[in-house]
């Protein structure tokens, strides 16, 4: 009696799930590009066909199996080929993938023409974030998780759980409504791979190529997706957000971001009080550095080396300077040199030499970064 | 002449040497078979294991168990030893079986190379194995790049232990080429008089295609990891874009090796199943002729489709168009071979034992693995479905519940042959409904995660994917328990103590000449060569 009353709790339990289950995705979504939309049709048509052919296949396998049995005394036959049939079943195949061939070059086709666009954003892939850069304009920016605590065992139960966690970003790629827009990738380190679902885009980055694909859509939104190609430790951390916004909004858009640039640049020139760099410093730290060094600085052992008491941070600043900005040949030490402004990277210094007990005391200005360049 | 081969032979008859030397020094194909079968069997628990820790990382949002940095070990391993350590090996050790057995041969025909082609597995995958007990023991990484361990990831930015699994990769392709040049030459040279090449057993002939696959690819992925080898440690850039080289030159070479690879580990399962659907459908296998021809497409297809795995590395749109077009010409002759077991089974008189049960559901799930494999091939749509958990699910449908699912219906069915003894059929039963239950719960739902956009080989997911994450990890970990069924039977079955003596032709519609061998197979199979009419 008990252990019915589970079996029914436990079925009852699965039934429950089984209705949550209208919010989970089953099959791929149409999308917001005539190429997304292509591919879902595509691939709606071929696989209803597959599963047309496994009724049949599986259903005359299955009448087989109840009628054709021992069991049943059911005798064997002693019939083993038949010319005709084996004919048929060659062609009829053929016929069948010549109807999803067509449609799919049809939307292949149409895929890989890149001609007429109205602008190109430039996409580098870097070990663990991407970077834009919208070329002719003059406005180029890294995006990274918003959550670095994700990235590790101790700390990742710190994150929230929501619709958004993992595919979230720092700075979005913002596009212009009904433009096509042209995108180039590449890669400064290993092969990643921009993928957004929505708009049917995977392109891997190859360091040393150029892809290209494009995006145009009349849905502005928030589109969402993530790196496909393994590309190192943190592959499952550098999400992608492009948001559609209709023109004038971009054009605001574009004219912040050049306006905050320069407000950057003039804040190069002036002379920070050590609490400003710290502040700065740290935040520095969480997107460019945490990811491997961690955010306790103790990196991860035999993997990323530990900044707390390391002689580089302890010793010569010049040389602690140099592996920041040229990074370290052969490792996966990064040269940070084209990714950080001076007054970032003189935080980052400040910061790695003044915090998690490494008490140097040194305070390090935008202009001596600059003389070290 | 031959008189005196056979005298030789006589006083010798199943006199086996004895103590470890039988197996250390061993040239007795069915010794090296059980080796085989054994290192394999051991592979699948420890390759296992890491599909279990993958899935338990995977069963909620968030990283409970491991590091992101550990997570890319297990994947890379748990791929690397399923393949080269698994399958492979299994389909060997049943070929050094089962060859000699049905083509009349009295052993393999290059015995002693047959010994050290086993004996380089365990030191290969011992080098392997060891990079992780060293990553685990704090001493630098084990290799972390995926299975397709793609350059510059795996040269530039590879862990030094990449050194290990490239000495590792080269002992295994040694293993393997030697291998097939045994086979190839046991069944050109040892067929018994009468046997002409359009008689030998589906199971032979599969092999034999499959043979030649392994010596025209394995020195292809030789190459490219002596490649990387240089690119490590000599300064050349076969493949670093700064110095000249092209990364996507490596995936080229790759997967030249890589998509014969995939029929290497499923033509011999393609023999199996043609084996064990004639003899328990008890009717002779629909299309001989038509089968052979299907599996001699199959093979030269897989030549000229290898790029279908890079679609998205930007390649020129006719490149695309025409690896799009050959990849889709596969689904024919495949469909050839679905199509005559069908028609096999079709008016026959069948029976359901446990070799059956997987034979059939081979044939279900590895047709499902093809269609998503059709699907795949579709470029437009494999846009979407590249490098997400539909890949997983697809190749997981070929490779377990197609590949491996044919290895277990093997073993059950000539286990008798081999012990004499049959197996519990009640034991094989439970084993296969839990396994199929099981592995079904685990690799269906991956279709729905990859639809909706879970990429493949990452340790942590957004909430959306964690209802079917779930699903899959259950379903994981009873399919990696419901193995130990098969263990335990088949150590009940080799000790003997409470099991049926198996006859000679063991199963009622068993055709061929192994089965006209006593039960177990004497040590030396055929001395003097049977006649076939």
């Amino acid at each position: 009696m008990r252990a019915a009353i589970r079996v029914a709790g436990f079925i009852s339990m699965m039934l429950s799930s089984s209705l949550a289950l209208a919010e989970y995705k089953l099959d791929l979504e149409p999308g917001v590009t005539t190429f997304s939309q292509g591919a879902y049709e595509i691939h709606t048509m071929v696989m209803w066909i597959c599963v047309a052919i496994g009724v049949v296949v599986f259903g005359a396998m299955t009448y087989a199996i109840i009628k054709h049995r021992k069991s049943k005394g059911h005798e064997a036959a002693s019939f083993h080929d038949n010319t005709t049939l084996e004919i048929v079943w060659t062609i009829v195949p053929f016929i069948i993938l010549g109807f999803m061939a067509v449609p799919a070059t049809k939307v292949l086709l149409n895929m890989e023409d890149t001609s007429n666009s109205d602008m190109s954003v430039k996409i580098t892939g870097y070990q663990w974030k991407w970077h834009y850069d919208y070329l002719g304009e003059d406005v180029s920016f890294f995006s990274n998780i918003t959550t670095p605590d994700s990235l590790s065992l101790a700390t990742s139960a710190n994150v929230k759980q929501d619709e958004t966690t993992l595919l979230d970003v720092d700075n979005r790629m913002v596009i212009p409504v009904n433009k096509k827009v042209r995108l180039l990738f590449t890669s400064n380190d290993v092969i990643h791979a921009w993928w957004v679902n929505d708009f049917g885009v995977k392109k891997d980055t190859i360091p040393g190529y150029i892809n290209e694909s494009w995006i145009k859509t009349d849905k502005p939104g928030v589109y969402r997706g993530q790196c496909a190609e393994l590309c190192g430790t943190n592959h499952g951390f550098m999400p992608i957000v492009v948001e559609v916004k209709s023109e004038e909004d971009y054009l605001d858009w574009l004219a912040g971001k050049k306006a905050a640039a320069a407000e950057a640049a003039a804040s190069a020139e002036k002379t920070w009080t050590k609490d400003e760099l710290m502040a700065q410093g740290e935040k520095v730290y969480a997107t460019n550095c945490g990811a491997c060094h961690q955010a306790s600085g103790q990196g991860i052992p035999n993997v990323f080396p530990g900044l707390v008491g390391s002689p580089i941070i302890m010793g010569d600043v010049a040389k602690h300077i140099d592996v920041i900005v040229n990074g370290v040949s052969g490792t996966a030490m990064q040269a940070f040199g084209g990714q950080l402004n001076d007054a970032d990277i003189a935080a980052v210094v400040t910061y790695e030499r003044n915090a998690w007990g490494n008490d140097t005391g040194d305070v390090i200005q935008p202009s001596d970064i600059k003389a070290a360049r | 002449m031959s008189a005196v081969i056979e005298e030789h032979h006589e006083e010798h008859h199943d006199h086996k040497p004895t103590g470890i030397g039988r197996w250390l020094f061993s040239t007795n194909h069915k010794d090296i078979g059980t080796m085989y079968l054994c290192f394999s069997f051991l592979m699948l628990f420890i390759g296992g294991a890491m599909a279990l820790v993958i899935r338990a990382e995977l069963f909620q949002p968030g990283l409970q168990f491991v590091e992101p940095e550990f997570f890319n070990q297990m994947t890379t391993l748990h791929g690397l030893i399923m393949v080269f350590g698994v399958i492979m090996p299994a389909f060997v050790g049943l070929a050094n079986w089962m060859v000699p057995m049905m083509i009349g041969a009295p052993d393999m025909a290059l015995p002693r190379m047959n010994n050290w082609s086993f004996w380089l597995l365990p030191g290969a995958f011992g080098i392997l194995i060891a990079s992780l007990v060293m990553s685990i023991m704090g001493m630098g990484s084990a290799p972390n790049f995926g299975w397709t361990f793609y350059a510059p990831l795996s040269t530039k930015y590879g862990p030094a232990s990449t050194d290990f699994f490239i000495f590792s990769v080269h002992m295994m392709g040694i293993s393997s080429i030697m291998g097939a040049i045994n086979i190839i030459a046991t069944i050109m040279n040892l067929r018994a008089p009468g046997m002409t090449y359009m008689k030998m057993p589906i199971f032979v002939w599969t092999w034999f295609i499959t043979a030649y696959l392994l010596i025209a690819v394995m020195p292809v992925l030789a190459g490219a990891v002596t490649m990387m080898l240089t690119d490590r440690n000599f300064g050349t850039s076969f493949f670093d874009a700064a110095g000249g080289g092209d990364p996507v030159m490596f995936q080229h070479i790759f997967w030249f090796f890589g998509h014969p690879e995939v029929y290497i580990m499923i033509l011999p399962a393609f023999g199996v199943i043609s084996q064990i659907i004639p003899t328990f459908a008890r009717k002779k296998i629909f299309g001989y002729s038509s089968m052979v021809y299907a599996t001699s497409s199959i093979a030269f297809l897989s030549f000229i489709v290898w790029a279908h795995h890079m679609f998205t590395t930007g390649m020129p749109v006719t490149a695309e168009l025409f690896f799009m077009y050959a990849t889709m010409l596969i689904a024919v002759p495949t469909g050839v071979k679905v199509f005559n077991w069908v028609s096999t089974m079709w008016k026959g008189s069948m029976t359901f034992e446990t070799p059956m049960l997987f034979a059939v559901a081979f044939i279900i799930m590895f047709t499902i693995g093809g269609f998503t494999g059709l699907m795949l091939a579709i470029a437009p749509a494999d846009f979407q479905y590249h490098d997400t958990y539909f890949v997983v699910a697809h190749f997981h449908y070929v490779l377990v519940n197609g590949a491996l699912y044919s290895i277990f219906a093997a073993v059950y069915f000539w286990l008798p042959k081999w012990t004499g003894n049959m197996y519990d059929e009640k034991l094989g039963k439970l084993h296969f409904w839990v396994s199929t239950i099981s592995v079904n719960l685990l690799f269906f739902p991956m279709h729905f995660v990859g639809l909706a956009g879970m990429p493949r080989r990452i340790p942590d997911y957004n909430m959306q994917f964690a209802e079917f994450n779930q699903w899959a990890t259950v379903g994981a970990f009873i399919f990696g328990f419901s193995q130990l069924i098969l263990l335990y039977n088949i150590v009940k079955t080799v000790r003997g103590r409470r099991t049926v003596k198996a006859t000679d032709q063991v199963w009622e519609g068993a055709d061929g000449l192994e089965w006209t061998l006593p039960s177990p197979a004497p040590f030396h199979s055929f001395t003097t060569p049977p006649t076939v009419k």
